[in-house]
This record gives C-alpha cells, sequence and structure tokens, in this order.
C-alpha cells in the first residue's frame, strides 16, 4: 500500500503497510548517497523551507542534505534571526512563508501538535521534525530502517526504550510504529519520567536491568536537562548511577543486541562512552540512514499524486486527514 | 489473463531467437566481450538484459557485468502520474567509466525511459558508449533517440498499447497488442 498521506506529522496511526512501504522506498534512496555524484534531479525545480523553533543540528543537516540530494532548493529559517523574535505568531510566519509557494514546510517546534495545526491551515505539505515532547516521526523511520538493516525484521523484537520517556517524542514516534509492526516495547527509566498512559504502548519498568534483559534492540534517550522545568531526579551523578547504559548492563541483553541513540549523547550519563563506541552502537549507522529516510519522506509528499487519482485508486482515507489530524497524546510540558 | 481486444504478436520461440540474434549483433558491433557490461532498466528490461548475458555466455564463455537501473528519478512525469511510482534501486556493482554499456529496455516508444536512463547512467560515471537494445520498438518517438538492436519492429498507434509479459515476471513469454482502454 503506497504512502499517500498530505503531511508526515507523526507515525500514531500509520499503517503496517504504509510504514514498510515507507521504509522500502528510504531504503531504495541509499544508494544516492554513496555515488561519485550524489544528486539525482528527482524534485528539480521544488522548495523545500527549514522552519526551526529550536537548536538542532543533526536533524536540519539531515534534511538539507535530502532536499539537495534530490535537486530541492533549501531555505532555512531560524526563529533567532527571523521575525519570530519580533513577536510574530507561528501562524502568521507560516502563513508567510506558504504564500511564497513552497512544496513542502519542515517543522520543528517546542509544542506538541504545532505542525497539526500549520497542517489543518496551510496547503502546503507539512513535515514534523519535532513538535515538543509529542513525536519525530523521521526519526523513528531511521531507527526502524536501521533496526531492519541489522535485524532482517521488525516484527517480534523485544526493544527497550530507556530514558527520559516523559521528554522524549523520539520514544512515541518510535513505540508507535514498532507496536504497529507488531515488535514489543519496554519503557525503562525513574517514575518521574515515565508516563502513566504509555502503558498502552508497551511495558513499563524502573529497572534498568531488568529492561534491557533478552532485548534485541535497545534505544537510548538524552536526558534532556533544558526541557526540564523543574527536578525529575535529585542529581545526574545519581540518575547515571541508577539508567546509564554500561557493558554490564548490555550483557544482560541478547548477545546481537543493537544500541541506537537519537543523539546528542551525554556521555557518560545516560550511554557510557565505551558502549557508545563499541561494537553493539549503531548510532553512526542511524545518522546515515536519516538521510535516506527524509528523502523518502520529502518524495512521497511532493510526488503525492492528485486528490481524485488517491480516491480513484483505494477509497478515500487522505481527504480528512488534516481534520483527523491533533495528537491525542497531549500532553503539557514545562 | 486474454482480453478480447489483445492480439499476440510475438509468441516465447519468436521471443526466444530475437534475442539469440540480438546477442550474436551486439558481440558482433563491439568485437567480442572486452569492455562489455548490460544494463536492463527496470522492470522488464533487467530479465531481458539477464537473458542476453546468458546467451552471451553461451556464445562466448564470458559472464558479461549485468546491472539494474531504476530510473523513476529521473522521469519527466513524476508530477503528472496517477500512482506512486515506487522506487526500487539502481544495482550496478562495477564501473562504468570507460566501458560499453548496453542498456536493455523491452519496449522503445516515447524515448522518454532512454532520455532518463541516459542521465541516470551518465551521474555513475563516463561510459566509452552507450547502446541500446529494445524487444520492440513501436515508434512515435518524442525525443531524437533510436535503438542500435530490435528484437521486433512493430508500427502501432497511439491508441493501442503493447504490453512485454516474461517468464521471470508474468509466468510466461509473450508480446501482446492491444487497444488502449481507457485508462
Amino acid at each position: 500500500m503506497p504512502f499517500t498521506h498530505r503531511h508526515m506529522l507523526g507515525l500514531e496511526g500509520v499503517s503496517k503497510e504504509e510504514l514498510l512501504y515507507l521504509l522500502d522506498t528510504a531504503k531504495s534512496f541509499k544508494e544516492i548517497s554513496e555515488r561519485n555524484i550524489k544528486k539525482v534531479p528527482t524534485l528539480q525545480g521544488k522548495t523545500v523551507v527549514a522552519l526551526f523553533y529550536e537548536a538542532s543540528t543533526r536533524t536540519r543537516t539531515s534534511f538539507e542534505i535530502a532536499a539537495k540530494r534530490m535537486s530541492a532548493d533549501f531555505v532555512n529559517l531560524s526563529s533567532a534571526t527571523s521575525s519570530v523574535t519580533k513577536g510574530e505568531t507561528l501562524l502568521d510566519t507560516a502563513r508567510n512563508l506558504a504564500a511564497m509557494r513552497p512544496d513542502a514546510i519542515v517543522i520543528r517546534h517546542p509544542a506538541s501538535g504545532a505542525p497539526h495545526f500549520l497542517a489543518a491551515r496551510l496547503e502546503c505539505p507539512i513535515v514534523n521534525a519535532g513538535d515538543g515532547a509529542h513525536e519525530h516521526p523521521t526519526q523513528a523511520i531511521l531507527d526502524l530502517l536501521t533496526i531492519r538493516e541489522r535485524k532482517g525484521r521488525l516484527n517480534g523484537l523485544t526493544v527497550a526504550i530507556i530514558g527520559d520517556i516523559l521528554h522524549s517524542r523520539v520514544a512515541r514516534s518510535d513505540a508507535f510504529a514498532l507496536n504497529a509492526l507488531g515488535s514489543s516495547v519496554r519503557f525503562v527509566g525513574p517514575p518521574t519520567l515515565l508516563v502513566p498512559e504509555l502503558r498502552a504502548w508497551g511495558d513499563v519498568t524502573t529497572d534498568l536491568h531488568e529492561g534491557v534483559g533478552d532485548a534485541d534492540v535497545i534505544i537510548m534517550l538524552r536526558i534532556q536537562l533544558e526541557r526540564q522545568g523543574k527536578n525529575f531526579f535529585p542529581t545526574v551523578d545519581e540518575y547515571s548511577r541508577y539508567f546509564c547504559l554500561t557493558q554490564r548492563a548490555v550483557a544482560r541483553a541478547k548477545p546481537d543486541v543493537i544500541i541506537m541513540h537519537p543523539g546528542p549523547i551525554n556521555r557518560g550519563v545516560e550511554l557510557a562512552s565505551d558502549v557508545a563506541d563499541g561494537p553493539y552502537s549503531v548510532i553512526m549507522e542511524q545518522v546515515t540512514n536519516g538521510v535516506a529516510a527524509r528523502m523518502a519522506v520529502l518524495y512521497l509528499l511532493i510526488n503525492r499524486p492528485r486528490e481524485a487519482d488517491i480516491e480513484a485508486e483505494s477509497g478515500t482515507q487522505a481527504a480528512t486527514e488534516a481534520e483527523a489530524a491533533t495528537p491525542r497524546l497531549r500532553r503539557r510540558v514545562g | 489473463m486474454m482480453a478480447a481486444n489483445e492480439r499476440v504478436v510475438m509468441d516465447a520461440q519468436a521471443i526466444e531467437r530475437a534475442l539469440a540474434r540480438v546477442a550474436h549483433e551486439v558481440l558482433e558491433h563491439n568485437k567480442g566481450t572486452e569492455g562489455l557490461a548490460l544494463v536492463g532498466i527496470r522492470s522488464r528490461g533487467v530479465h531481458l538484459a539477464a537473458r542476453l548475458r546468458d546467451k552471451i555466455q553461451a556464445i562466448e564463455g564470458v559472464k558479461v557485468p549485468t546491472g539494474i537501473m531504476d530510473i523513476t528519478l529521473y522521469r519527466d512525469d513524476l508530477s503528472r502520474s496517477k500512482q506512486q511510482p515506487v522506487v526500487k534501486g539502481t544495482q550496478i556493482p562495477f564501473a562504468i567509466e570507460d566501458m560499453h554499456v548496453v542498456l536493455v529496455d523491452d519496449v522503445l516508444y516515447t524515448g522518454r525511459s532512454v532520455r532518463a536512463a541516459l542521465d541516470a547512467l551518465m551521474d555513475l560515471g563516463r561510459p566509452l558508449q552507450v547502446q541500446l537494445v529494445v524487444l520492440i520498438d513501436r515508434g512515435h518517438r518524442e525525443l531524437p533517440i533510436r535503438a542500435d538492436y530490435v528484437g521486433k519492429n512493430l508500427p502501432t498507434a497511439v491508441t493501442e498499447s503493447v504490453e512485454v509479459r516474461l517468464k521471470e515476471s508474468d509466468g510466461h513469454d509473450e508480446v501482446v497488442i492491444a487497444r488502449a482502454e481507457e485508462r
């Protein structure tokens, strides 16, 4: 089943077939980055605008490289150097950008649901590059791509997601997708950083060693110190004593476990340096796959067939997407 | 499934004979297999390229390098297509630099696929020469492109469609011509 959504807002509600189609598309894009001439003319004459209200190096660069490898023009906007500092609202900024007729807007915003808000009001395809503590779909797609390359499958796996679950949009996107694909998820962290609602998507434990037991995949999350308005644990030292992934903890997982991290790593806080650089670590593969994942998303959204043709092909589905695109997990943070 | 408005223009044996002749022509023209490579255009060109490789091996005892090309990303009609084209990827596991590259496709029609394939090929390197094999040339070119080796020239009307069916993908070998339905 092709992926015919108008926007890429999140992976909640995206079907297994759509996810596999996205992953197959991403996989075929990997070869382009290995060529001498790393460019194909696919999105020639298309414009992608990146609107980032939060700091980012990896994600923004990855989107930019992805767009440029497909010959799209890429315009970068960070809130610090734009009219946002003059008090312009998100909707006004986005409307003005949309009036310049871009073919896609990539947005990162500290408020959960900001991309959905724009998607319901603008014609232009919106790509969520991280909204608050809600979703970060392209990160999950690259995670899935990496897992499938290493494990050869995405069903029947045990995946431990460890750390700052409360603030992690990566944890949510990964969990939604892994559930849809038939793998089981374990959330591990201190009680103050776990969300009871997440039981709907996996087991929840506060014991690191129990959490990683027999895991096929370990996804470590960064402790988001900048997002924590108040103290969720006494000290960073104490946190890392209980939740830092060390060789000793890794030994409890399956012998062929892979360890992932969305970056940036707080070395020695959530991930011991020898584990981050060790043989189980696939963190750099994730970064490589990120470009292919974002190429696939931009390609599928910008080359989306016309509405009438989609309906003729598969009934309805996509048309009412914008209205339905309000996040269910609306936690207020900070 | 054989619709009423279909007519078979090549059967399995005819396809086999045409490919055997083309294999000989390719070898004759290139004076052997030195520097020769085959690249099949997805999807049916891939099967035809594999068959040509086997025939060349049977004649000369040499297995020429054979690759697969996906031209989806180079098409000029992406934004016009009704369905989302599936990208399956290019696999050319050898350097095409200074090679005699023989592109293989099933049907030559407007020439736009071949234009896309040429662009894709040039992005991978600089071949010494590019030649084109097609099983069917049905005319109606929209670009100045011609085939070097043709299995069968088939005069058609624009309203007709030509379909190549191959064992590898369709269960049996045949080429049919059909009055195009409403598409």
